[in-house]
Parts: C-alpha cells; sequence; structure tokens
C-alpha cells in the first residue's frame, strides 16, 4: 500500500516528459560540436563490432559455401537463398514458430491482465501476488525446463501423478506430437507471464485514484469500475504488450529446444533452432546464414507493421 | 489471513491522510471482498506450485521421488541432493562464471548506453539523426540471428571459452539507449545551466545533475540487463565448450543427463540455480515494479 503513496521526487521528470514529447530535434541545442559524438563513440564502437558487422559479414555468408568446419571457401550465389526459400523443413518450422506465436499471445496478455487485476483489487495480498506472479520471470530458462519437464514426466510428473489419483489417466505431455506444442506454451506462459503482469501492475497504478472514487459515489460495482474505467484507460498497455509479446514468442528457442529438442518428431522445432541446426549441426555456415536472414526480414516486418498499427492508435 | 483485521476501507484512494470520504465504508468484509481474496491467493498458491514441488522433491530421498501417486511431504525429509549436487563442485563453478560475466555486461551497458543516451540528447553533432536512426533500427535485430557471424568473429578473435567472449556480445542493447535518451530529454536545462554557470564541464553535468535524477530509470535498466544477462542461454551455450567456462543455465542444461534418474539431485540443482535471481528479486522487488513504471518497456 505504501508503494504507492510514496511517489520519490525525481519520478516527476518522466511524468511531465509524456506529457509533453519532445522530437528528435530541439530547438534550445547547443551549436554543433564535437562533443556529442566523443559521449556516442563507446556505444558505437560496440555496436559496429558486435551487431552491424556480423550483420553485414553474415549477409556475405549467404553467397558462399562456408563451413563451420574450415576449408575452402568458393562465391555459390545464390544457391542457400534458393535451397532455404524451398526447404519445405524451414516452412515447417516457420509455421511451427508462427503456431506458438498464436497460442502464446493472447493467452500471455489475459493472463497478465487477470493477474494485474487481482493485484490491483486484491491490496491487502499484493506483496505475496506480485511475489507469486513475478517470481518465475526471473528464474534460468534451464530451471523452468527442468522443473516443468519433471512435472511433465508422463509415468512419474506431478500432472499425471495427480491425475492418476481420480483414475485418469493423463496425457504424454511433451513426448507427443498432439499435445507438446501446448505442454511448452503452458510452461512458457507461467514462466513469462510476469513482465506483462509488471507492465500492466504499472499501468493500473498510475490511474488517478479519484476517477474510481467519483464512479463508486455514483454507485458503479467493481465489474462496472473494471469494464468502464480500468479496461479504457489500459488500452494503450494492451497494445503495447501485445506488441512486444508478439516480437518475443516469434523469437521464441531456448525454452522448446531444451524441453523438446524440436521433437516429437520435429512438431516443435522452431526457426532460431532450425538455424542452429544447420550452422552448428550440419556445419553450413552460408545456409544457415540465409535462413537468419529470410527469419529477420519476417521479424523486421511484422514488427514494423505491428508498431504503426500501434502508434496509429496512440495518435 | 488477516480475518481478524475489521476495518476494509477498500482504499481504492490514496494516502491515509485522506479525510475520511462521506460515502457510507462497508466496515466488515463483504462476500465479494471474500470471494475476490479468496481468488487471489488461490491463484498465487496454483502459480507456486512448480517451485514449490520442486522444491519438496529436491528434499526427498532419492527413493522417495518417484512414488505414485506423488506425495508432497516426504517423512525423512534430507538434504543429501543438495550434498550430492554441491559436493561435484561445477554448480558453484558455474554461478561464478554467470556472476563475472554478468556483472561485466551489466557494468558495461549502463555506461555505454548512459553516455550514447546523454550525447544524443543535450549535444547536436554531424550525423546526429542518422547515427541515432542506425541504432534504433538496431532494435529490430533480433540477435539470435547473428548468432553464426558472431561465433566466426569471437573464434577470429579468440575468446571461444573466455569471459569476455561470453559477455561482450551482450553489451549493445539499442532499446535502453532510445529508453535512457527518452528520460533524458524529459530533464529540464534549467538544472544544468545553474551547474553551467559554476563552471561544470559535460561529464561532471552528467555525473552530478543527471546521473542523480535519473535512478529510477538506471535501478530499472541495470536490473533488467543483470535479470537478462544472468539469464541468458543460447550465446554463452555457443560461445563456450569447456564445462569450466559455462554459464550457470548452460552448465544445467548440459550437466543434467549426468543426473540420470536422480530427480531430488536434478531438482536440487534446479532450486541452486534458481536461488541467486530469487534473492535479487526479493531485494529489489519496488525498484523492479517502479523501475518498469518509469521506463515502460521492455529490454
Amino acid at each position: 500500500m505504501t508503494q504507492n503513496t510514496q511517489a520519490p521526487a525525481p519520478r516527476t521528470a518522466p511524468g511531465s516528459a509524456t506529457a509533453a514529447p519532445r522530437g528528435l530535434v530541439d530547438v534550445r541545442r547547443r551549436p554543433s560540436s564535437w562533443t556529442g559524438l566523443w559521449f556516442v563513440l563507446p556505444f558505437l564502437a560496440f555496436y559496429a563490432v558486435f551487431l552491424l558487422w556480423p550483420a553485414i559479414v553474415g549477409f556475405g555468408y549467404t553467397f558462399t559455401d562456408r563451413s563451420l568446419a574450415g576449408g575452402d571457401v568458393s562465391f555459390i550465389g545464390l544457391d542457400n537463398w534458393s535451397e532455404s526459400l524451398t526447404d519445405s523443413d524451414m516452412y515447417d518450422s516457420l509455421w511451427n514458430t508462427l503456431w506458438f506465436t498464436i497460442l502464446s499471445v493472447p493467452l500471455m496478455v489475459l493472463l497478465a491482465l487477470g493477474m494485474a487485476l487481482l493485484t490491483d483489487h486484491a491490496r491487502r495480498l499484493g506483496w505475496f501476488l506480485r511475489l507469486s506472479f513475478f517470481a518465475p520471470f526471473v528464474l534460468p530458462v534451464t530451471v523452468m525446463t527442468l522443473i516443468w519437464g519433471w512435472m511433465y514426466n508422463p509415468s512419474l510428473g506431478l500432472f499425471n501423478g495427480t491425475l492418476g489419483r481420480f483414475g485418469i489417466e493423463g496425457p504424454e505431455w511433451l513426448f507427443s506430437e498432439d499435445t507438446a506444442m501446448f505442454s511448452v506454451v503452458i510452461a512458457t506462459a507461467w514462466w513469462q507471464v510476469g513482465f506483462n503482469y509488471l507492465l500492466y501492475l504499472a499501468a493500473m497504478q498510475s490511474i488517478p485514484k479519484d476517477v474510481y472514487e467519483a464512479a463508486a459515489i455514483d454507485g458503479a460495482g467493481v465489474w462496472q469500475r473494471i469494464g468502464r474505467i480500468t479496461l479504457p484507460m489500459l488500452t494503450r498497455t494492451t497494445a503495447l504488450i501485445t506488441v512486444l509479446q508478439l516480437i518475443g514468442s516469434l523469437r521464441v528457442f531456448e525454452q522448446i529446444y531444451l524441453m523438446t529438442s524440436g521433437g516429437p518428431n520435429f512438431a516443435t522445432r522452431t526457426v532460431i533452432q532450425y538455424i542452429y541446426d544447420s550452422g552448428f549441426v550440419g556445419l553450413r555456415i552460408g545456409l544457415a546464414s540465409s535462413m537468419a536472414y529470410v527469419f529477420m526480414v519476417l521479424i523486421i516486418i511484422a514488427s514494423v507493421a505491428q508498431f504503426r498499427l500501434f502508434s496509429r492508435k496512440e495518435g | 489471513m488477516a480475518t481478524s483485521t475489521p476495518p476494509v476501507a477498500r482504499t481504492a484512494q490514496g494516502p491515509a491522510t485522506t479525510p475520511r470520504p462521506t460515502v457510507p465504508r462497508r466496515r466488515r468484509w463483504s462476500v465479494g471482498a471474500v470471494a475476490l481474496y479468496t481468488v487471489a491467493a488461490l491463484a498465487a498458491l496454483v502459480w507456486l506450485v512448480p517451485l514449490l514441488w520442486a522444491f519438496a522433491t529436491s528434499v526427498k530421498p532419492e527413493g522417495e521421488t518417484t512414488v505414485m501417486p506423488p506425495t508432497w511431504l516426504s517423512e525423512n525429509a534430507t538434504l543429501e541432493a543438495y550434498a550430492s549436487v554441491l559436493a561435484r563442485g561445477d554448480v558453484l563453478r558455474w554461478t561464478m562464471n554467470s556472476f563475472i560475466t554478468t556483472v561485466i555486461v551489466t557494468v558495461l551497458t549502463l555506461v555505454i548506453c548512459v553516455l550514447a543516451a546523454y550525447g544524443f540528447s543535450r549535444f547536436d553533432f554531424r550525423g546526429r539523426p542518422a547515427l541515432f536512426a542506425l541504432i534504433i533500427g538496431g532494435i529490430l535485430i533480433p540477435p539470435q540471428t547473428l548468432i553464426v557471424p558472431q561465433f566466426v568473429l569471437m573464434t577470429q578473435l579468440g575468446l571461444v571459452d573466455t569471459y569476455w567472449g561470453i559477455a561482450l556480445p551482450q553489451v549493445v542493447a539499442p532499446v535502453f539507449v532510445f529508453i535512457l535518451k527518452r528520460f533524458f530529454d524529459a530533464i529540464p536545462r534549467d538544472y544544468e545551466d545553474a551547474a553551467r554557470l559554476d563552471g561544470a564541464g559535460p561529464v561532471r553535468v552528467l555525473w552530478s545533475v543527471i546521473l542523480p535524477l535519473s535512478r529510477p530509470i538506471l535501478t530499472a535498466v541495470g536490473i533488467f540487463t543483470f535479470i537478462g544477462a544472468w539469464n541468458n542461454f543460447l550465446w554463452p551455450f555457443i560461445v563456450t565448450n569447456d564445462p569450466e567456462m559455462m554459464t550457470l543455465p548452460v552448465g544445467l542444461g548440459t550437466a543434467v543427463g549426468q543426473y540420470g534418474i536422480q530427480y531430488a539431485q536434478v531438482m536440487a540443482s534446479a532450486v541452486l540455480g534458481a536461488i541467486p535471481l530469487l534473492v535479487v528479486f526479493l531485494l529489489f522487488q519496488r525498484h523492479i515494479v517502479t523501475g518498469v513504471a518509469g521506463a515502460g518497456i521492455k529490454g
């Protein structure tokens, strides 16, 4: 409860920022000099070496038959590109990635909203709810997958053991093509929903309290207050969370790789894993790079489209 | 919980100093409130089940871990599994590796992002808009798509299986430059004008004026960089082969095979792997929530 009442002084600065955003160019800026560049330089150096350079070099690889095992490298034109664009395994992994995204985004937005609403209303439990809902987010991916792999264990795990108590034979979870993706999505939601929850919670706490008081005086019940005040005022936050979750879900790899290795029968192999498999297992750097570029372009298109949609709503 | 606590002035409203409103307040738990609290408490408990189950398994003797139907409490609770895992020594080694690389990443990220954001926020220079656009464009590139050329680069630099090799490629975070610049932009220039009149140079202004005013956002960026770097799996997984150099997530992922079907040990190692950041989270809980409110964007 004390969290809300205590508004530390510096916080007013960002508050006023959102009220009057500055453009990229500021009129009051001092005349041009080299000083600014010195400050920007260290970041630029890292950016150039570890991001731009690999991106350029990777693009170069796509036209070669370079192997991670070494050996002669020769220029092979667009062969890698045509191979990755016609490869049915590539499309399968793209579909798996998309399917994961379709399943996880709505779930992780709605769950976060529900949790934040509960926390916002059940204030006396605040610390306990924040602890429970956010704690999984700080777990290393391996810890998460170890725990869930153990619970999902078809014959010895908690889930099927509990179901067995009621005479129900549980599913195979991660070991069946039909259920593996759902199982991964559930575990991912448990693990990562905490961040969306936090964003929702922060947004809810910034809604002015007098709005609710006025509504309460007018006799609005809890549901009316949620439906007529909270949700409408969260529209921007919801859009933001959806965009971030979408981009995050499209980049999925680690937890699936650790839980199923992409199986059973490649039913959960994602694009990133396919890139990894081609480059680091198949040792074909060129092919892996062209796949990476196909995927990067798709992600950038999706991100830009989402951000445009989102900023239009905002404006 | 506290059914004995009488007045439930459901404070949808702020400070305790506010005069009691004229609206009649319910003084007892209403049915709705009881239902709400029950649902909330149950949801939180359900959400804790995986953690509790991991812990419950980790303190069982191995023989009891596979008893069906599962039992939560063992009468023969033991720390044997922890002793076995710790005796191998590698978990501690990986924790140290994670700690070293994470500190490098966090410190470097904060320093170069703050400097860049300050440069972009307060100075004009040739090529500034183009450079800023270039950096912002980097937000769109998924780092995972660069693993192959990054690995080749690290091989050429001889940084495979080194702390720098693990840390350096994780340092570049264009999104933090963006967030910090937005925050710095919002700090009124009048504050610095006074300092500048006193003869403070740009570095001094950054250190004595800007940074103290930016504490919440710096804490948030720091915490999220720390969590991200600590939990990063893919890059450390690729750039380390030597088990001695692995970070905690990578080490746990590759070593579990050795434990075979000793589930208590597997869960004990999971719990050990969870503890460092759970502690960080408990210590910084408040800052995480307020920081997100200030930043509003994922790293």
